[in-house]
């Protein structure tokens, strides 16, 4: 099994706009590739005939109705905010 | 000289006015207070679950079946990976490559046939929220900071994609119209592009005619009207034509067309752009249409519009279907056809003078009108107008309107001509000097002397019999 490469994880991180350490990034790709590895041993069995499964449960259409509920108080809603600008949440240039 | 073909496809957004959101039941609606119709699903908090909205599913598949689509059997929602504020999971819950509506169709009508456009797909997914981008407080000069209100996040949004099948910029034009009209018919959204109900994009490359190879394409993004998007494409067209006669290469890029209305997901360096992640969102269960339920859609969809400006081009011009067609006037004119009024006539006032008053439509008696357009010759001008302003008032008569002559006979206007010649003789020399374009000016002021009630078609025949 192919080992996650450096820049690969550079590459996630940046996606993610996570900034990295060399250490960091050394870590990353260790643990990266052991799940990978962990994961790829499915693919030891013969699954030819096996649809990928994206849902453990074999249910469809739950749904709900259009019916409108209480939406949360603004003081929940910011509780966790880094930044509150009047009603807004504020957040570095985008 | 080579000619060159324009190969157009479009990307339509479209916002459902479902009562709430697409994953959640948080109100969706203009005009809230910032982030006050929010939850903890729309704001993307740990653990929050998300639960699809069966209208929205319902009314996507009805959208569907006007663009005759096939309606998936399973259809499935995918995480679209982005990062960008207005996006609090980090993902946009999307469609990939199992959507509700996929290989439809529409026949576009236009004065010379009727391209059928190809529908790739419509899908459902999640709007963002609205990023206000401002000035900081100063602390850094020149830095800017975002703030984001996540009303608009979550709320319901169909996207709809063509076949690069469109080669001019009129079809793709007409298109839009129709398309509009449809959602707006089915009850949909309001599709009103200046609130950024409807939104679309536009790719465009162009390859040497008689050739079927696809070339890079431009994208127009955030148009927001279909005279924009048509000048949009035009330019664009012949910009790539010259880049080609040159010898040049076209380069693939994001066009921006109106900086106020930027919408994510933003512009991002080449080899991220289509690094979205997409796997199946694990919170949600794939959608199985039920049978009856598509079945009973099916038959609940009416004469569509396009079947309708094809059916009254055979009664009146093409010009005049269409624009009774996607203005969402036809059925009233219908109405107003069947209640007695010359179908002509009624084309007119309804898209040249009713439009303007910006009366609803099914507020109208339709009766009523049809008086007043049987009568628009026989009546003064200014009653006519003052009548048709007020036809969409509760209890609205036509008759004292009606009561109102206009004045069409010679010896009564003549005397009124005869002054205002004499007053303007400088202009009735000139007139008879060759300048025809002031009989204008003359019958203008002939009106204006008599309080708009004087017969123009009688007012013309006599200024012009005097002064020639």
């Amino acid at each position: 099994m192919a080992r996650i490469t450096r820049d690969e994880v550079l590459h996630v991180a940046r996606l993610a706009r996570l900034e990295l350490s060399d250490d960091e990034v050394s870590k990353f790709q260790e643990q990266l590739s052991d799940i990978l590895e962990a994961v790829s041993k499915v693919a030891e069995l013969d699954l030819a005939d096996v649809p990928p499964t994206a849902h453990p449960l074999a249910i469809e259409n739950a749904w709900a109705d259009d019916v409108p509920r209480p939406c949360l108080p603004l003081d929940e809603v910011f509780a966790n905010a880094p930044d509150r600008d009047g009603d807004y949440f504020r957040t570095p240039p985008a | 000289m080579s000619t060159w073909e324009p190969v157009i496809g479009l990307e339509i957004h479209v916002q459902l006015k479902t009562e709430t959101k697409m994953f959640c039941r948080c109100r969706n609606g203009f005009g809230g207070e910032p982030n006050t119709q929010t939850c903890p699903v729309c704001l993307g908090f740990p653990g929050a679950l998300p639960v699809p909205n069966r209208r929205a599913i319902e009314e996507t598949i009805k959208l569907g079946l006007a663009l005759d689509c096939e309606i998936a059997e399973r259809a499935v929602f995918h995480r679209k990976n982005y990062f960008y504020p207005d996006l609090p999971k980090a993902y946009q819950i999307s469609q990939y490559d199992e959507p509700l509506c996929s290989h439809g169709k529409l026949a576009v009508p236009t004065p010379d046939g009727e391209p059928v456009i190809g529908i790739t797909r419509a899908h459902l997914e999640e709007d963002a929220a609205k990023n206000i981008h401002v000035a900081a407080s100063g602390r850094i000069r020149g830095a800017t900071a975002t703030l984001v209100d996540f009303n608009r996040g979550g709320t319901p949004l169909v996207e709809i994609v063509t076949e690069p099948d469109i080669h001019d910029s009129e079809t793709a034009k007409r298109f839009l119209q129709l398309l509009r009209q449809t959602v707006v018919e089915l009850g949909l959204s309001d599709a009103e592009l200046e609130k950024g109900s409807m939104r679309f994009d536009v790719n465009v490359s162009v390859r040497p005619a008689g050739s079927d190879e696809l070339r890079t394409r431009t994208e127009l993004k955030n148009m927001n009207s279909f005279n924009f998007a048509a000048k949009g494409i035009e330019r664009e067209i012949a910009r790539q034509i010259r880049v080609y006669e040159e010898g040049g290469t076209v380069e693939q890029e994001t066009l921006h067309f109106d900086p106020a209305h930027e919408e994510s997901p933003p512009m991002r360096s080449k080899e991220e752009a289509q690094d979205y992640r997409y796997f199946p969102e694990p919170d949600l269960v794939p959608v199985h249409p039920p049978e009856d339920l598509v079945d009973r859609f099916r038959t609940e969809i009416g004469e569509l519009p396009g079947a309708r400006i094809r059916r009254i081009a055979d009664t009146l011009s093409f010009y005049d279907a269409d624009v009774l067609v996607t203005g969402g006037l036809d059925r009233l004119w219908s109405a107003v056809v069947d209640a007695g009024a010359d179908p002509k006539e009624a084309a007119n006032v309804l898209a040249n003078q009713f439009v303007a008053t910006g009366t609803d439509v099914s507020a109208v008696d339709a009766g009523e009108l049809a008086k007043l357009v049987q009568a628009r010759a026989e009546i003064p001008r200014a009653a006519f107008d003052e009548a048709l302003a007020k036809v969409g008032e509760a209890g609205f008569s036509a008759d004292p309107y009606l009561a109102q002559k206009v004045v069409a006979d010679a010896s009564e206007l003549d005397p009124v001509i005869d002054r205002i010649i004499e007053a303007n003789a400088g202009q009735a020399a000139q007139y008879r000097g060759g300048k025809h374009g002031l009989l204008g000016f003359f019958v203008g002021q002939v009106m204006k002397e008599t309080g708009g009630k004087a017969d123009p078609r009688v007012v013309n025949e006599r200024v012009r019999a005097k002064l020639g």
